[in-house]
């Protein structure tokens, strides 16, 4: 039992690869809970985000700083009584929300946390993970039309042509990256997440910077695709609150809703992996090609304690400048306790950092390595994450035949320049 | 690498598709029956991926699940469902129909009985890892060399070239 357990930690194929199903539940499992518990954290920081971008303060009651403002939003949601309306199709009404739910979270089976830290490595990752994703809108018609409803089909009309629109463009942006993955000695290129890393490893760069503009320009095609994908704002027509109430999603109240907003946050931080894999290098730390002596392995890998220190850091700052009043006095604890707790999470790291430090065979370095890519790729990921919340905050919404001229007269023909401008220098420079 | 794709897969798989086609023509419901009809679809796609073709299963999933139907659906949901359910669903052409179906059916038990002689063996199925590379070099060709369809290919895309600029001319009278 334990000899299986260390080989499973000092393993270095996915679970997939190495066929194990127990393992891949573990992995699923963990993956599951980290998404829902990102899911938490992203609602929390785009509630005090927003609030703080409008010069307001957000949550503030339900625990120090309303940091325990998402459960108990998830609890009143749970608790909330499910409504299906008469008129609405029952089944079709009931099964929607599990249509994106379940898109949303099939994806995570290819993101690639680390060379090894997948479920699994296939073939054709990257199509999978666009099929797959474009496979959720399928969740908002469906729900858009079983409401029965004027403004949930409208919502859902618009998502619909908005969301087939732009994975046009988002397609053509993606086969841009996936050509720079060829250009190496043998000339062929690969469709396998893990794979598309390791050709960025091989070519010593991101692919953001390869062909300086050209990868930036693909680059920020699919950065703008992935937002109207998730019909997030500025492209957030499906649910337009000013002239649809809530859109696709009006009829729906409770768990059910809930759901919807589950799918929504787990595919924003799915598409988001698509974009840190593919330009952004994936789970490398910066440098890894040009600062690769054991030293500064070992400075970037005191990276994530530093991390975890600074927020412990930031919450004992919050803790010793809440006032000092008898009502502050339970969330004042609490506040303390959450940054001893980051603050020992922040230990923990350290001590396994300079535990992996010396033997590179040992479980300790293997466990070590894997933090550290499982650091970058969150790190990478969560920049998007909250680029998401300053779109939301800085940008009105686009009208629909703007949206539609931006998709179908901008983005494509951009996207088809630089895929073939792509392709001929590549010729010329291999 | 122990295989996953077990007898108990492809029945599964073939009873959904089979059990969801069949709903597709029975359902009265127009959207109800297009989601069936991404059932079916889905589960040719895993069916493909039994037969080691990835990139197959991946463009199925792609291009019918997450696109096509996407289309179908936007149609549908402007129809007028209500009325359309109370119409005859099966016109009087049925008996074509109906000889077409067995034909197919006849076609289908004849390579059950004696496929190995009708159909040329074509040896072991690719393995998965370098599948999707072989249609790209069957596609495109390697190396300076054509590739065994990349003319096929060329004009198949042509006629879809055409194909769209009909829909577009069909639609918008004036360009």
């Amino acid at each position: 039992m334990l000899t299986a357990f260390m080989s499973y930690l000092g393993s270095t194929m996915t679970p997939g690869e190495a066929g194990n199903q127990l393992w891949a539940l573990i992995y699923v499992l963990i993956i599951f809970a980290g998404v829902s518990v990102a899911v938490i954290c992203m609602n929390w920081i785009e509630r005090k985000a927003l609030a703080h971008f409008q010069v307001r303060l957000g949550p503030m009651r339900v625990g120090p700083h309303g940091l325990l403002q998402p459960i108990a939003d998830a609890l009143k949601l749970m608790l909330k009584e499910d409504i299906i309306p008469a008129e609405a199709d029952q089944y079709v009404f009931w099964f929607a929300p599990m249509i994106g739910l379940l898109a949303a979270f099939t994806v995570y089976t290819v993101i690639p946390f680390g060379p090894s830290q997948a479920v699994s490595d296939m073939n054709i990752g990257i199509l999978f993970m666009l099929g797959v994703s474009s496979l959720g809108v399928l969740g908002i018609v469906v729900a858009g039309w079983a409401s029965n409803s004027h403004y949930p089909l409208i919502g859902a009309l618009r998502s619909s042509a908005q969301m087939v629109s732009y994975e046009v463009a988002m397609g053509l942006a993606v086969v841009a990256a996936i050509l720079m993955t060829s250009m190496n000695a043998s000339g062929t290129g690969t469709l396998s997440m893990i794979g598309i890393v390791q050709a960025q490893h091989e070519q010593g760069v991101w692919f953001i910077f390869k062909f300086f503009p050209l990868g930036l320009i693909a680059f920020a095609v699919f950065a703008i695709a992935m937002v109207a994908e998730t019909n997030r704002a500025p492209f957030d027509l499906a649910e337009a609150e000013s002239e649809l109430t809530a859109g696709f999603h009006t009829e729906y109240s409770g768990l059910r809703w809930s759901l919807f907003m589950l799918a929504e946050y787990a595919a924003m931080i799915a598409v988001s992996s698509i974009a840190v894999t593919l330009w952004l290098g994936g789970w490398m730390r910066p440098f890894p090609n040009l600062l690769h002596a054991a030293a500064w392995d070992f400075i970037f890998s005191l990276f994530p304690a530093l991390t975890f220190g600074g927020l412990a850091a930031i919450a004992f700052i919050g803790t010793a400048r809440m006032p000092v009043q008898s009502f502050f006095k339970i969330q004042r604890i609490g506040l303390a306790v959450f940054a001893a707790l980051l603050g020992f999470i922040a230990l923990l790291l350290l001590v396994i950092a300079i535990a992996g430090r010396s033997a590179d065979t040992s479980i300790a370095a293997r466990f070590n390595e894997g933090i550290g890519y499982v650091y970058w790729f969150v790190l990478k990921v969560a920049v998007f994450m909250y680029l998401f919340i300053w779109y939301r905050a800085t940008w009105p919404r686009y009208r629909f035949d703007q949206l539609m001229k931006v998709g179908w007269k901008v983005m494509l023909p951009i996207s088809l320049g630089v895929l073939m401008l792509t392709a001929i220098v590549g010729v010329i420079f291999s | 690498m122990t295989a996953v794709a077990t007898p108990w897969f492809f029945y599964a798989l073939a009873g959904l598709a089979v059990i969801s086609g069949v709903l597709v023509i029975t359902l009265r419901n127009a959207v109800h029956a297009a989601l069936a009809l991404i059932v079916t679809l889905l589960a040719v796609a895993g069916l493909y991926l039994m037969l080691y073709a990835p990139f197959v299963a991946g463009v199925q999933i792609i291009v019918y699940a997450g696109g096509i139907m996407v289309l179908f659906l936007f149609v549908i949901m402007l129809v007028n469902i209500e009325r359309a359910s109370k119409e005859r669903r099966f016109n009087r052409i049925w008996p074509v129909g109906l000889v077409a179906a067995c034909t197919l059916l006849g076609l289908f038990v004849s390579a059950f009985v004696k496929g190995k002689e009708l159909l040329r063996d074509r040896g072991m199925p690719l393995p998965e890892s370098s599948n999707t590379q072989q249609i790209a070099s069957m596609l495109y060709g390697e190396a300076g060399k054509m590739g065994q369809y990349t003319f096929a290919f060329e004009i198949a895309s042509l006629l879809l070239l055409v194909a769209i600029l009909g829909a577009v001319i069909m639609t918008k009278k004036k360009i």
